[in-house]
């Protein structure tokens, strides 16, 4: 119990990527187990606003309930969500989504450090922050308010990424929980 | 960092002293926005913001004007204003006299992007755009109808999507970096305060846009300011909202038919 209490059960898990990161889900996705325990919000860059395909091809990689994250939706354990593209997504305390159409930050929205910094805000140290491939900094200001609210902080092992930056800005600026492969990430989500 | 509980005072001396209910707004919009301004405006403490905000007006205005969100955009969703252009414009065109209320209009590109489509329709001469927003100073940009230069490439692009034929550069002139929008179109907007949440209904409209400004909103206000569209909205009228809006769970919800894919519902009754 004791032991608890210092390593207490992650329940919110965020996965934020930007260019090379769509190939680490395609690998990712179908090794999570169906009665995965926390929930999953994914943060994704995306190049055009329109693209609400980008869901439907995520769905065909899961057994996990998958869907875009709407206005007021409960957060779910065991579920996944998309942030919605062209929207900032927000977390309230009562664990629901607030969409934002605020300015964008690092040139995105989402922003993998507007949600990040929201998740961490609420869910403290029960948030672990993922991230993977990507060409910009966007993300390491997130996870640095997770790991402050005593959540965990993992980053892509750059030399498996398509786009190093962002996994290494993260890495050179914060002390890393864990640096992972894609089959190491899925192993520490199914043992959550 | 701003705590939950400052929050919760700036709100409390916002509505007793200044009158404006920020209460039912996302809390994790407004921690964003306050945290940021205060770090934005260096106040050394959360004493100082708060006298600042409780005392000093103008510092007012610029407070209520940065916690709200003004980041809007002409032809936002291209398919949207292909949808009002194909499907609501022609059956409004049948009535003599055409009344939009565009609320929560922000600095009004979308109002002007609405004139452009009345326009290409043969229908601004018989129409009037109602602009309003709480923030005063957004209004006064919708006024004057002048944006950014550099935003038209991207506008003209969303534009041409939107199903417009014509060169879009011809609706403004460009001058020092700015565009200003035809005098024809601004002369058919008419702009007004109104706040949503203290605000109750002053016309009758056929078309009521109200985009990105409900997600703001927790579900109780979110129903109270639907009843007060669906109380300005004459029969057989349009109600459009956001692209992560939706009418559905909502008190008025059976007075209403979603047109199509798009966020745009016809009243029924
Ligand atoms: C994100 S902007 C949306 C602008 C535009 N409709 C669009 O979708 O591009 C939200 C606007 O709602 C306004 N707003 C917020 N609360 C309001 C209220 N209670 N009454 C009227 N306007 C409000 C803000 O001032 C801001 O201009």
């Amino acid at each position: 119990m004791e032991e608890d209490s210092l390593n207490p059960e992650i329940e919110l898990v965020l996965i934020g990527g930007s260019a090379g990161s769509l190939e680490v889900l395609f690998k990712l996705l179908p090794l999570l187990k169906a009665d995965l325990k926390p929930a999953i919000i994914v943060v994704l860059h995306r190049k055009s606003a329109g693209d609400s395909s980008l869901i439907d091809l995520l769905s065909t990689k899961t057994v996990l309930p998958i869907q875009e994250a709407e206005d007021k939706d409960l957060i779910l354990p065991g579920n996944m969500y998309l942030a919605p593209s062209d929207y900032h997504l927000l977390i309230e305390k009562n664990r629901t989504f607030t969409l934002d159409y605020s300015e964008k930050i690092n040139f995105s929205r989402p922003s993998l450090d507007v949600t990040f910094e929201a998740a961490a805000d609420i869910f403290g140290a029960l948030t672990a922050g993922i991230i993977l491939s990507g060409a910009n900094d966007d993300g390491t200001i997130g996870l640095r308010a997770i790991k402050k609210a005593g959540g965990k902080i993992i980053a892509q092992d750059p030399t498996t990424a398509q786009m190093p930056l962002m996994p290494q800005h993260a890495i050179n600026n914060l002390k890393m929980d864990h640096i992972f492969n894609t089959v190491e990430m899925a192993g520490y989500l199914n043992n959550l | 960092m701003i705590e939950d509980e400052e929050i919760e005072i700036l709100l409390t001396d916002l509505f007793d002293i200044h009158g404006y209910d920020f209460t039912s707004y996302s809390r994790a919009s407004l921690k964003r926005r306050i945290s940021r301004l205060y770090s934005l405006d260096k106040f050394p403490s959360f004493a100082e913001l708060r006298y600042r905000v409780r005392t000093d007006e103008s510092y007012l205005k610029r407070f209520v004007e940065e916690i709200t969100v003004n980041v809007t955009e002409m032809f936002r969703d291209p398919s949207f204003y292909l949808s009002l252009r194909n499907d609501v414009l022609p059956i409004l065109g049948t009535k003599p006299f055409i009344r939009i209320w565009h609320a929560g209009c922000s600095t009004g590109e979308e109002v002007y992007s609405m004139a452009i489509l009345l326009k290409e329709a043969g229908l601004l001469k018989k129409s009037l755009l109602y602009a309003t927003d709480l923030n005063p100073s957004v209004l006064e940009k919708v006024r004057k109808g002048i944006f950014p230069l550099i935003q038209m490439k991207q506008y003209s692009e969303s534009y041409i999507s939107s199903g417009g034929l014509a060169d879009f550069s011809t609706y403004y002139t460009a001058n020092y970096g700015q565009a200003k929008f035809d005098q024809e179109l601004s002369d058919k907007i008419i702009i007004s305060t109104h706040n949503l949440v203290s605000d109750s209904s002053f016309n009758e409209f056929d078309l009521i846009l109200c985009r990105n400004v409900l997600i703001y909103f927790d579900k109780d206000l979110q129903d109270r300011v639907l009843k007060l569209f669906d109380a300005s909205l004459g029969s057989l009228g349009y109600l459009a909202l956001g692209s992560k809006e939706t009418l559905k769970f909502s008190a008025v919800q059976n007075n209403y038919k979603q047109l199509n894919r798009e966020k745009i519902w016809k009243k029924i009754v």
